[in-house]
């Protein structure tokens, strides 16, 4: 069978080394000219516990999970139970392990998948002593048709050419040997590299670079899965280009030492995860109340408390819309793919600047965490532009109520243009005050630069013209995307709705987008359907409308969103 | 406009017009006259001072002065402060407020301000009370103190000593000043501004109308009877056997102060982009 993508996993136990051979098919695919995806999924535990990377290989850009695995290798047996439910083996897939790791489990014995033994660590042995994950690495590689250069040249570089090059290449061509005799799984042949640029980047190291091409050049955080790796490549990158990265002793720190930074002038972000949000939203109040520009990312993972640290869900909606005490206006935004990690949190930074208002940008581990190869964005031609006076003097205010609600913001080391920075309310000079009409016109005012701006067509992407729209957001629009490539033979046609602003509401243009929508399915991965409600009570969802959610941590796939619509045909 | 560029900054360049919310008596009138006085002495434009607050009747002192000035949040004005000079490192900063807000609720960012030694200066106006919730128990409240409804018979802990922890925090400069004596005060406060790193000022400024019995302190202060000591034991030695009513710098070390923002641009963002970059077949 030719299919559109394959999908490998290689599971074992924490410090198998599964994570690297993810790594090197990924690498070694995007040699090859293929597109391709690399998702994690591990327990808490850094070392013994379950861990699993599945690589999805194309000759397309890939925006979603694998439907089913084609090929499963499973280095050894100990934790996969924990897995069970995220892996979707069928009568397609072919597992392999070693007989030495004991029996297959029953559920994936019976789950109709072809079985091959191979014996890995035998194998290993025989090659020179190399570890059994470079064996399995070998096995893939061979199974998917990646050529034993790409691996070698990955290999090389992966290992900087020292001894476990050799004896892992050593390893690989055992399993390339050991794999032969085996009937490869058909893939479509990879296209001829296009002049296009392609990288290979994480969603978390995305949503860095986009910090930086927005202008970001302060950056504070505190360590928190699964968003560190934004804060860990921001801590590298920054010096080089003459900006601060601190690590901070906790959540309350990170967040005010931005907007101290930002008070100075500096575009600032910081990153974390949803109990570090839950720390923040005091100061991120602050933020709103001074008019501060910050960027705070939260990578969402399974909550509530601590959850389910490494896995994904997109259940912090409420707390980023709704967590800030008093009326608060606030940014909240949220990218549509791995990819999308970039350009969103760029616009994230210009939108903030621009409207001195906090943004908060919703990715989540399932983006975060996960690697491509796909086309490489070409650099958006946004300009970041805070409103600075060129001077100041006697009569200056910094919360002057002005056309389009921005005051003119100056910053320390202007003569003439001192204030200070108010969490209290305050009058249009910033002085405190408790007066009714002070209190109103700066509501007034922080609401109305908000709602006022015009975000342009970037707010939503909207693919398709059919009466049945799914309206989703962040990870889940991949599986949405996949639905419509793949099915439209829905009566009437499918729309796809992905929200990238989530707030402030946009009713004119949605309502544009619903135009000929004679129904609505709302998805997300939520346990409560904030999505949902949150849709229902800001704007008018006039057409029959049902909510598909459901909590993390297994993707939502695309399958699932077509059973749901069938369901509906035929109730 | 004060305080015009080559003119001489006067003590009155520094305050802003704005009456103070404080009850009369109050330490912090003192202390806000130390600080302007501090800053004529050092003749630092207005406009290179920052000043960051968080909450508490000490904490409204940057809307009284004529410089920059943030206030922010409860207990979080060291960060805050932090981050706008490692973003900022030309700007002479200062923090300002309370016991409550400095060793209670902002407890862990005093911790870590003293040792990460960035270059700002922490003034805490030390009267040993909530004053802006109406005379509740802080960090630095005696045991028996009975005042307050929430400490029933009192708080019953012993008191935070604010330096000592401080020294134990990696701290580099420790001084004690008197609200009562701003001129003094305003010269230990130029030697913390002075000095490269974190310095830390306990000001014993009283609240009258929650603990009168401070009217007493201005005659018990008095001039440390020694220099101050480079040498944390011994520094250790002294505050923890003094009566809290020491004034003057007692401990100055010679620690380098947190600075990462020194380094220029090295590349362009297109060279770090370049590490995702994936190659073609060879």
């Amino acid at each position: 069978m030719i299919q559109e993508r394959l999908s490998i996993t290689v599971a074992g136990s924490g410090g198998a080394g599964v994570v690297t051979v993810g790594n090197i098919l990924l690498e070694a695919a995007g040699l090859t000219g293929w597109f391709a995806r690399l998702s994690r999924s591990s327990g808490p535990q850094i070392r013994g516990g379950e861990i699993a990377a599945t690589v999805c290989l194309s000759s397309r850009p890939i925006r979603s999970e694998a439907a089913h695995c084609d090929l499963l290798l499973a280095l050894d047996w100990k934790n996969i139970s924990r897995f069970a439910d995220e892996m979707v083996l069928n009568r397609h897939s072919m597992v392999i392990s070693d007989p030495a790791q004991g029996e297959v489990p029953e559920r994936i014995r019976d789950s109709g998948a072809h079985y091959l033994a191979m014996p890995f660590k035998e194998l290993a042995a025989q090659a020179g002593g190399t570890r059994t994950n470079m064996i399995a690495l070998g096995v893939a590689a061979q199974l998917a048709g990646l050529s034993r250069e790409s691996v070698e040249r990955t290999l090389e570089k992966t290992f900087h050419g020292d001894r476990r090059f050799v004896t892992g290449m050593a390893g690989v061509d055992a399993g390339i040997a050991a794999a032969l005799p085996v009937p490869s799984l058909d893939l479509p042949s990879a296209p001829t590299p296009s002049q296009a640029e392609r990288w290979s980047i994480t969603g978390n190291q995305a949503a860095a670079l986009g910090a930086l091409r927005g202008g970001v050049r302060f950056a504070a955080g505190y360590p928190i899965t699964p968003a560190t790796e934004v804060l860990e490549w921001l801590a590298l990158a920054l010096p080089k280009l003459g900006g601060v990265f601190m690590q901070a002793e906790d959540e309350l720190a990170a967040v005010n030492q931005i907007i101290g930074a930002s008070f100075g002038g500096v575009p600032a972000i910081t990153a974390t995860s949803g109990p570090g949000l839950a720390l923040m939203m005091e100061s991120i109040g602050l933020a709103v109340a001074a008019e501060v520009p910050i960027v705070v990312i939260d990578v969402m993972r399974g909550g509530p408390a601590t959850g389910i640290p490494t896995k994904s869900e997109q259940s912090d909606l409420n707390i980023a819309l709704h967590g800030l005490p008093g009326d608060a206006p606030h940014l909240v935004i949220a990218p549509t793919s791995v990819n999308d990690c970039l350009d969103t949190t760029h616009w994230a930074v210009t939108l903030s600047e621009w409207l001195q208002a906090p943004a908060i940008v919703l990715s989540n581990q399932a983006l975060g965490q996960t690697r491509v190869i796909d086309s490489k964005p070409a650099p958006r031609e946004w300009a970041t532009e805070r409103k600075i006076p060129d001077q100041a003097d006697d009569t200056y205010q910094r919360y002057q109520l002005t056309a389009d609600s921005v005051s003119p913001m100056t910053l320390p080391g202007m003569p003439g243009g001192q204030y200070t920075a108010e969490g209290l309310e305050h009058d249009e000079s910033g002085i405190p005050s408790v007066a009714a009409g002070n209190h109103l016109h700066q509501l007034d005012k922080r609401c109305n630069k908000l709602a006022d701006f015009d975000y342009g067509d970037y707010w939503a992407d909207v693919e398709g013209a059919g009466s049945t729209a799914i309206i989703t957001w962040g990870a889940t629009v991949g599986a949405a995307r996949d639905l419509l490539a793949r099915s439209p033979e829905f009566d009437g046609g499918l729309r796809l709705i992905a929200l990238r602003l989530l707030a402030p509401e946009q009713p004119g243009p949605m309502a544009k987008m619903l135009h000929g929508v004679k129904r609505i399915l709302i998805v997300e991965q939520s346990h409560g359907g904030q999505f949902y409600r949150y849709l229902k009570s800001c704007y008018d969802l006039s057409v029959p409308t049902r909510s598909f959610c459901r909590p993390g941590p297994v993707p939502i796939l695309a399958v699932e969103i077509a059973t749901w619509l069938q369901q509906w045909d035929s109730s | 406009m004060k305080g015009k560029p080559g003119q001489a900054f006067s003590m009155e360049c520094y305050k802003s017009d704005i009456k103070p919310i404080w009850c009369p008596g109050c330490g912090d009138f003192g202390v806000l006259a130390s600080i302007a006085r501090a800053l004529a002495i050092l003749q630092v434009p207005p406009e290179e001072v920052a000043v960051v607050s968080g909450i508490g009747c000490s904490s409204r002192i940057p809307a009284y002065l004529n410089s920059y000035g943030f206030h922010g949040v409860h207990g979080r004005a060291l960060p805050l402060a932090t981050g706008l000079k490692l973003a900022r490192p030309e700007l002479t900063v200062l923090v300002a407020g309370g016991d409550g807000d400095g060793f209670a609720i902002g407890g862990n960012h005093f911790l870590h301000a003293c040792r990460r030694n960035a270059d700002i200066t922490y003034i805490v106006m030390d009267n040993q009370v909530y004053g802006m919730t109406k005379g509740q128990a802080s960090p630095t409240t005696n045991p028996d103190w009975d005042l307050s409804q929430l400490t029933p018979g009192g708080p019953g802990m012993n008191p935070f000593l604010p330096l000592l922890l401080a020294l134990g925090s990696g701290a580099n400069f420790l001084a004690r000043a008197s609200s009562s004596d701003p001129r003094g005060a305003a010269d230990i406060l130029v030697e913390a501004i002075r000095h490269p790193g974190f310095s830390f000022v306990q000001v014993l400024s009283p609240c009258l109308t929650f603990q009168p019995e401070q009217r007493k302190w201005k005659k018990m202060v008095r001039p440390a009877p020694v220099k101050a000591t480079a040498d944390p034991v011994r520094a250790a030695r002294r505050l923890i056997t003094d009566d809290n009513f020491f004034v003057g710098v007692l401990y100055q070390g010679e620690r380098d102060p947190y600075q990462e923002s020194s380094e220029e641009a090295i590349c362009k963002l297109d060279y770090l982009e370049s590490e995702f970059q994936v190659p073609g077949p060879r």
